[in-house]
């Protein structure tokens, strides 16, 4: 397994988090530890309620953990955020329906005191990279749900932060435009060189996307294994029926399966 | 046309209904006004009349069915004597006349529409307050709740005589009243529009490092707007209510509350119910008209 050369972007070590709840504490994560490098693509698998979503509301700084040491830009999580080190995307579009395609990805800029000329460049360089130069003017409801989801992602894109974190983004979507956004996410990623944490339970998707997959367990939520993918950067979609990804996927859902039986 | 049926339908029922009921409800008076002018009517005694029930008198005197349409003082007007007087009022009479309910739904109108102004404008301002501060929204909303369980009838003298004492008269008294039922209603549902945003939009803005009043202003104000609109159109129907109540202790006889008093001091039942129509037309046009405005807006942001 090779380590990070350079210093890590993301870095958590023996973070824990207790949810309080009304009847019993819920150990969301325990001990989990990882280093995630400038430029990684990284995945976080697992049954729900593993805490891989936890997790990554962590590193943005949307939940705080409490215990171990989370740092994001050699920042703690909530200074980072302040700082707007990463753009997020949620499992579902959460585009205002009284704003333009346009207008939404606006928002952001809007809020973090872009000038009009520098908004309206920016909106045009995102949607041109999520392929929807011709739809800015267009309303949310006249866009499907998965023009809907690119639109939130160039919404992410649209202030240049480094560090991109996906909550399940295709999770509502239907198999075969999840591919063609797959596809879409891997040449952007190439393009952009973001690191990018990525929330998936599709196993065929973790492992066509990702430089590094971190395998999670439920029940306190805690990492089963991280798997360094051998795959090469370029990454056709028939890369899937090679004997290399058929191994990985394997060794993902023993992983998966190995956290079920001690759960 | 699909629209307009059940409309039509209910109204036609209505109607039959009060042409019904009509005969009934005035049989006592126009076979005492019968006998005066020389008619045999069953019975002849008027004590014995006074005791009977008005089924039977309407069946042992059928004759007076039609009489009982065309009374000068009917108990209950026919819808016929009630249009008339409608027509008579709203048309024919100059609109500077005191009998025209023109003048008299205007005095009644600026009241409500000033007071729907001020119990929107104060509406808003208490659900801003109560969605942005937690002390607010222990405070506030009990008293906002307690404020609509005392009747209006018994308080709307009070703060008339109140404001009379201290030299406020006019119109003002009117709309606070006017105020005080409308704001209500925009309380409770810009409350519920300023919190209609998901935890997921509040997480977004939260990955933007967004202050509370970008928040307020891009964000839960405009995800407001489907709500403070159904509001609005109970508030206008509320604050037109809250008017007339307030015209009614005034006694100025000015307004449409002031034509159904004098109409009940005279026993002018027409009056009264031609008032009373009027008030309801113009309550249906207010929240039409905002009808039509939140149609509108709400169309142009897409929420409809």
């Amino acid at each position: 397994m090779a380590s990070p050369v350079n210093t890590p972007v993301i870095s958590a070590k023996s973070l824990d988090l207790t949810f309080q709840t009304a009847d019993a504490p819920v150990q969301a994560l325990k001990d989990v530890s990882l280093d995630i490098a400038q430029g990684d693509f990284v995945s976080f698998i697992g049954p729900s309620g593993c805490g891989k979503t936890t997790f990554l509301r962590c590193i943005a700084g949307l939940e705080t953990p409490t215990g171990g040491t989370l740092t994001v830009n050699g920042m703690p999580p909530d200074e980072a955020r302040r700082a707007r080190a990463y753009g997020y995307v949620f499992q579902a579009a959460g585009l205002y329906p009284w704003r333009t395609i346009a207008g939404n990805i606006k928002l952001p800029l809007e809020i973090m005191g872009y000038s009009k000329a520098e908004q309206n460049d920016r909106v045009a360089r995102v949607l041109e990279l999520v392929e929807l130069s011709d739809f800015g003017a267009k309303y949310p409801w006249q866009l499907s749900g998965g023009m809907q989801q690119r639109a939130s992602i160039a919404r992410a894109l649209a202030f240049d932060a480094d560090i991109l974190l996906m909550d399940e983004p295709f999770g509502a979507l239907d198999e075969i435009v999840r591919d063609h956004l797959n596809e879409q996410l891997l040449a952007l990623w190439a393009r952009t060189n973001k690191t990018i944490g990525f929330v998936t339970h599709s196993i065929p998707e973790a492992v066509y996307l990702s430089t590094k997959i971190v395998v999670m367990s439920p029940r306190p939520g805690r990492i089963s294994d991280v798997i360094e993918s051998p795959l090469p950067k370029e990454r056709p979609l028939d890369i899937r029926d090679s004997p290399e990804f058929i191994e990985i996927a394997h060794r993902v859902r023993e992983g998966l399966r190995a956290g079920h039986s001690d759960a | 046309m699909s629209k307009v049926l059940p409309v039509l339908a209910v109204v036609a029922s209505i109607f039959t209904l009060w042409y019904a009921a009509v005969p009934f409800m005035n049989v006592k008076e126009t076979l005492t006004g019968l006998e005066r002018a020389g008619t045999t009517v069953v019975p002849d005694n008027p004590i014995a009349r006074r005791d009977a029930s008005a089924v039977a008198l309407v069946l042992r005197n059928s004759f007076a069915i039609p009489a009982t349409y065309a009374q000068e003082r009917p108990r209950l007007p026919a819808p016929h004597q009630v249009a008339q007087d409608l027509w008579e009022t709203v048309v024919l009479k100059k609109v500077t006349s005191k009998r025209s309910l023109v003048y008299h739904g205007w005095i009644t109108l600026s009241a409500t529409l000033l007071g729907f102004t001020i119990g929107t404008g104060a509406g808003i301002l208490l659900a801003v307050g109560i969605v942005h501060s937690r002390a607010m929204d222990m405070s506030v909303m009990p008293w906002a709740i307690a404020s609509q369980t005392i009747p209006i009838l018994a308080i709307a003298p009070m703060i008339i005589v109140v404001l009379n004492s201290v030299g406020i008269q006019g119109v003002v008294p009117k709309a606070i009243i006017s105020a005080y039922l409308s704001f209500f209603p925009v309380v409770v549902g810009m409350v519920k529009g300023l919190r209609a945003p998901d935890a997921m939009q509040l997480d977004l803005l939260k990955t933007y490092n967004a202050s509370g009043s970008q928040g307020f202003w891009k964000l839960r104000l405009p995800a407001s707007m489907p709500y403070l609109f159904a509001s609005l159109k109970i508030g206008v129907a509320a604050a037109l209510v809250g008017a007339i109540v307030a015209e009614l202790p005034a006694g100025g006889a000015r307004g449409l509350g002031g034509r159904m008093l004098t109409g009940s001091y005279y026993g002018q039942m027409v009056q009264i119910w031609s008032a009373l129509v009027f008030a309801a037309v113009l309550a249906a046009s207010l929240v039409l008209l905002i009808g039509w405005l939140q149609n509108r807006t709400l169309k142009r942001m897409g929420l409809l």
